[in-house]
């Protein structure tokens, strides 16, 4: 393996890792979306929220993919393979992010919603400045918990082709005829980044539990 | 509507990928299990070189993403010259990558075992391996029912990953039918119904052993 090759894989688990935060910074508002219309039972749509976080929860990522990438041109949206990726990693991540997000809403207390509106405060000012700050702070350490299994699990918009880090070792391996080095590194490289984010979220998950113990 | 009609007539195809992959989600979900709840064992061990190795799997495999462990076994090891085919190499990956996991969530479990229970099996005569299997592991199990129930559907969905060393398992089949007869949207509805089949069925099951684990308690 040249250092080219080596800078190939590297730049793969970039591509990876970006598709991933942006799945997140949209399937994270997405999941708050779905949770606020299963918390408020919104005839019609909560069913179709609930079933689709039924269905998606337990549909693995790469049919999912494949799914989206080959079924959707046959309604007139073809995609290419990037927002193809992307679609499938921000509604899967969305479905456990719904959950997430339902769970602090159940948990709100119910004291605080009725003070918010005895004081006279509308819909949107209750949600927004009474609501909303509380339930990201009690989501916050599942969110990022997700965040790091989306991350983890990034990899299978290989199937669609993407240059990401298993094709960028694909690549290399097939023009080497030595696959076991690219692959090795791939695997250090991108557990690697996974073990940084996981750190990250033992970091919060502190900061939590210190915060608590001083409350 | 017709894509389904295609759909109905080959589900010979979409029916044998969905029985192996219940094989190999058994399988790989049995074996993970006994391999976790050994693993426990010197996760549990007041030896501390035991215990850091066993530590070290588990947070290894935490980190590891799947889909590129699975690319190492089947395409990396055979330049060192273990060479599997694709049904092994990709139940072998399954085994060792969910067996951490298995092994982790056990070891929670066992560390909230009240110290009493233990205690109580010392003093009637129980040590080692009589104590694990009689005292320890049955708690143990049925307290983390709802945490296995989530790993089991976590082994369904990594099995779909195997389609990519060419194991023929229900994502695999429902891929062959689409690119034989064009039909994607029918495949894999179809494939994604049948996974949600059987997550919904094993959710049930482990909430059905939960209540039976309550009562007994």
């Amino acid at each position: 393996m040249t250092f080219h090759d080596y800078l190939s894989i590297a730049h793969g688990a970039l591509a990876t890792v970006s598709i991933s935060l942006v799945s997140i910074a949209l399937g994270v508002p997405l999941g708050l979306g779905l949770a606020l219309i299963r918390w408020s039972r919104l005839p019609i749509l909560n069913p179709l929220a609930a079933a689709y976080v039924s269905v998606i929860r337990t549909c693995p990522s790469v049919t999912l993919a494949l799914l989206i990438f080959f079924a959707l041109p046959e309604i007139g949206v073809s995609l290419d393979p990037v927002p193809a990726g992307i679609l499938t990693l921000t509604l899967s991540t969305a479905a456990f992010n719904t959950e997430i997000w339902r769970g602090a809403l159940m948990n709100f207390p119910r004291e605080q919603y009725e003070a918010a509106l005895s004081f006279g405060m509308r819909r949107g000012v209750r949600f927004r400045r009474i609501v909303l700050p509380q339930i990201v702070h009690s989501s916050l350490p599942a969110l990022v918990n997700e965040m790091t299994l989306l991350i983890k699990s990034s990899p299978a918009v290989a199937v669609l082709g993407i240059v990401e880090i298993t094709r960028a070792a694909i690549r290399v391996g097939a023009r080497t005829y030595e696959p076991l080095p690219p692959f090795v590194f791939a695997l250090v490289l991108y557990s690697l980044i996974v073990f940084l984010f996981v750190k990250t979220q033992r970091i919060v998950e502190r900061r939590y539990a210190q915060a608590e113990a001083l409350a | 509507m017709s894509e389904f009609a295609v759909v109905w007539q080959h589900r010979d195809l979409i029916l044998h990928g969905f029985e192996n992959t219940l094989i190999i989600v058994a399988l790989s979900a049995a074996g993970s299990l006994v391999l976790g709840a050994l693993l426990t064992i010197p996760l549990m061990s007041r030896n501390a070189v035991l215990r850091g190795a066993a530590t070290a799997y588990v947070d290894t495999m935490r980190c590891v993403p799947f889909l590129l462990f699975v690319y190492l076994l089947y395409f990396g090891l055979p330049s060192l010259g273990l060479r599997f085919d694709n049904w092994t190499a990709g139940i072998i990956a399954l085994l060792i990558y969910n067996s951490a996991y298995m092994g982790e969530l056990l070891r929670a479990s066992w560390a909230d075992l009240p110290k009493e229970q233990i205690e109580a099996g010392h003093a009637f005569g129980f040590s080692g391996w009589r104590l694990f299997r009689r005292i320890i592991l049955p708690p143990v199990l049925f307290s983390a029912l709802p945490l296995i129930g989530n790993q089991l559907i976590q082994i369904v969905k990594d099995s779909a990953f195997l389609t990519i060393i060419a194991v023929a398992e229900l994502t695999h089949e429902a891929t062959s039918l689409q690119t034989t007869y064009f039909v994607p949207f029918a495949s894999f509805v179809a494939a994604v119904f049948l996974y949600w089949l059987t997550c919904v069925t094993i959710e049930g099951t482990i909430g059905y052993a939960n209540r039976y684990a309550e009562e007994r308690r």
